[in-house]
């Protein structure tokens, strides 16, 4: 054990000290501020002041829509005939005018006349306008609380019921969408990128032929482990940097984007999060490593990566049925199945959707696997890794795995 | 028995001592792909001893280095190193380079050097006193802060010598250690060879370049196809496999001499066949005695290389 920790050691700072790792890592946390900080320039610069209140002409043909003329944050200006209207639009004292014909009430057709080119008049233009004819053609027929229920009839706040009819947990919808997908991101990344940089650690020393000399010290699966648990902890380093930057957004986020306020994050999916994260990556990386010493070249590599990585994101691709029909067998087989369970219980975690031999069941299937990965790669690595040139056909790594 | 008193057993007899070999192999075979590389190879090399494994490229001699070092299994067979089987601890007493060697190219020499040794188990400024030591010795320590990849190959070559011996390893393996080397440090690599085996340290030697292996080693072992031809010290297979004939040169070659059977002119010299029965020294007394001027008289022994192609041919 102590060889392994040695060669974690080594490559754990190799790793931190190599440039591009420490580009990538920081680059995240830099691209954030970046990101706030453009946020709010354009903010600023998009609301140079308090909003003012906004003058929209009208020319009314039916003398019903004299009473009222203002409503939050807008003046309606009467004017008495179109040429005025106009004058005055052009001229930039309103910013619009709309007509109200005769046979309005009959039709309900009015006219609005712009000089701004849009796909669809605004909604809050529309409501504005709406607001105003709710107010003129109901004054005096019902009290002000009823037609401010007609103005806004409803404000919906919804509860989820469970089984039993309980409130069920976590009603923060946004978190068990977002929480899961910011996970699979930061997963998918590190993986990738840790995979890259153990083949790249596995074939930078097939091709320096350090190799041997490494072999006369330590067995090939201290090697293995060493790197994979190595390179492991630097990807961890790298995935807890830009968590944390992740975490301090969000909290920050509602001063910042009003729009990320809404989230919340308990702290038990964090911890299945860190759990599953290992495990996924432990998996992932025994099998890069494996790979690794099969295939002659780093640039090999690149392909073999994208193989694995296609089932860790696969969950995302069926998150309709993780989290519509939780307990369906695609929900459950994306769960149990090795490469895909580190996301998909990651997205039923953060639903609540899922049951405790569930997580275990996954769990135990994933060390399992691990162990499994590990031992075989173990022993491909002892073959390959003295093995130069051509890539074996895949019949020979079989038979060299059973001779090694 | 205790590594001290071990040394103290060998320095008193001057030998190795039998009962305790550095390498015992009985009987290692291994196939690839149905094929037998290695086959039923059997040696033990004692302490102080400088052990030459000689034979074609491809004969098998790495594999069998690959099996002592634990890289590769024996599919059969027996292998103690240090009077154990090969464990973690016995690896820290073996210093191994291989044929296909290399260092990271983006670490110093000092870098390299001091991973290499934290592997052995070295402490490490142990390992930085001895490695500025042997860098001296190779007039390699004025780049030792260098990245390998600015050095010269034969450099590189030197500085993987260096890793190799520098946590002091009681056994020494050298796979082809010659190759790529300039005249000057393979020199130099030799009186290393040499010195190592008067600090007691056993030195295994493969090579195809049987002169190398002649120069320097006591015992050998011959592979050809995965067997072993000829095992044994190396003047006793010298004057096992030496052809019975002495090149002599003198102003006369008299008639008469017992036990010859023939002779060859070859211009300055003669060469004279023996019947085997009758030893060159007793020729040497019957030319003094029958007054002859003998200004050369040379047993011929036959080089390893003729010893191997004669071998290959009676086999």
């Amino acid at each position: 054990m102590n060889k392994v920790f040695l060669i974690l050691k080594h490559e754990f700072w190799q790793t931190l000290k190599n440039r591009s790792f420490l580009i990538l890592t920081l680059s995240l946390p830099l691209l954030a501020i970046l990101g706030v900080g453009i946020y709010q320039g354009v903010q600023h610069w998009y609301h140079p002041g308090a909003p003012q209140e906004v003058k929209l002409g009208y020319i009314d043909h039916t003398g019903m829509f004299g009473n009222f003329t203002s409503e939050p944050g807008v003046q309606f200006v009467l004017y008495t005939d179109e040429e005025t209207a106009k004058d005055a639009l052009l001229a930039k004292d309103i910013k619009e005018y709309f007509v109200i014909p005769v046979d309005y009430l009959s039709s309900g057709v009015i006219t609005r006349y712009t000089t701004s080119r849009e796909v669809a008049p605004s909604t809050k233009t529309t409501g504005q306008i709406t607001d105003f004819l709710l107010s003129n053609l109901l004054a005096g027929e019902v009290s002000p609380q009823v037609l401010d229920r007609v103005k806004t009839p409803v404000l919906l706040a919804s509860v989820r019921l469970n089984e039993t009819g309980a409130i069920a947990p976590n009603q923060d919808v946004v978190s068990s969408y977002v929480v899961p997908i910011v996970f699979a991101m930061l997963f998918i990344i590190a993986i990738i990128f840790s995979s890259a940089r153990l083949f790249q650690s596995v074939t930078e020393e097939k091709e320096n032929r350090v190799i041997e000399i490494l072999l006369s010290s330590v067995s090939s699966g201290q090697l293995l482990v060493g790197k994979v648990l190595g390179l492991g902890a630097a990807g961890l380093v790298q995935a807890a940097v830009w968590f944390i930057t992740f975490a301090i957004f969000a909290q920050g986020a509602p001063g910042i984007i009003p729009a990320l306020s809404a989230l919340s994050v308990p702290a038990s999916l964090i911890g299945w999060g860190i759990l599953y994260f290992i495990l996924g990556y432990l998996l992932l990386a025994a099998l890069a490593a494996g790979v690794g010493s099969i295939g002659a070249t780093a640039r090999e590599g690149q392909g073999w990566t994208t193989i694995f990585t296609l089932p860790a994101v696969a969950p995302i691709w069926f998150n309709y049925f993780l989290i519509n029909s939780p307990e369906g067998a695609v929900s459950r087989a994306l769960t149990f199945f090795p490469l895909t369970s580190p996301v998909a219980t990651m997205m039923r975690l953060a639903n609540h959707a899922i049951s405790a031999w569930e997580i275990a069941l996954s769990l135990v299937i994933l060390a399992g696997s691990i162990v499994l990965t590990m031992w075989v790669a173990a022993k491909v690595f002892r073959v390959f890794l003295l093995m130069y040139g051509k890539r074996p056909a895949f019949r020979e790594i079989v038979r060299n795995i059973r001779e090694a | 028995m205790k590594r001290a008193e071990l040394v103290e057993r060998v320095s008193r007899d001057g030998k190795a001592n039998e009962a305790m070999n550095v390498v015992e192999v009985s009987g290692i075979s291994k196939s690839f792909k149905g094929i037998k590389v290695v086959d039923s190879v059997s040696f033990s090399i004692g302490q102080s001893e400088i052990f030459g494994m000689v034979g074609p490229n491809g004969a098998g001699k790495t594999t069998t280095i690959r099996m002592l070092m634990d890289i590769i299994k024996p599919d059969s067979g027996v292998i103690k190193i240090l009077g154990e089987p090969i464990n973690e601890e016995v690896k820290d007493r073996i210093g191994y380079l291989p044929e296909e060697r290399g260092l990271y190219k983006k670490l110093t020499v000092s870098q390299s050097l001091s991973y290499l040794a934290s592997l052995k188990n070295m402490k490490k400024r142990l390992a930085r006193e001895r490695a500025e030591e042997l860098l001296k010795r190779v007039n390699m320590l004025p780049h030792k802060d260098k990245k390998t990849e600015e050095l010269s190959h034969g450099m590189g070559q030197l500085i993987q010598f260096v890793a190799t011996i520098l946590h002091d390893p009681e056994l020494v393996v050298f796979d082809e250690p010659f190759a790529a080397l300039d005249p000057v440090n393979t020199q130099l690599l030799k009186e290393l060879i040499l010195e190592l085996r008067s600090q007691g340290k056993s030195v295994i030697l493969s090579t195809h370049m049987m002169n190398q292996v002649e120069e320097l080693s006591d015992r050998i072992l011959m592979i050809n196809k995965g067997q072993a031809v000829l095992y044994g010290s190396l003047t006793e297979i010298k004057s096992r496999y030496r052809n019975n004939s002495v090149f002599l040169e003198c102003d006369r070659l008299p008639d008469g001499l017992p036990g010859v059977v023939g002779s060859k002119a070859h211009g300055k010299y003669t060469e004279i066949f023996l019947d085997g029965r009758v030893s060159p020294q007793e020729i040497l007394s019957a030319l003094i005695n029958k007054g002859v001027k003998v200004d050369r008289f040379e047993v011929s022994t036959p080089s390893l290389n003729e010893i191997f192609i004669q071998v290959v041919k009676e086999g």
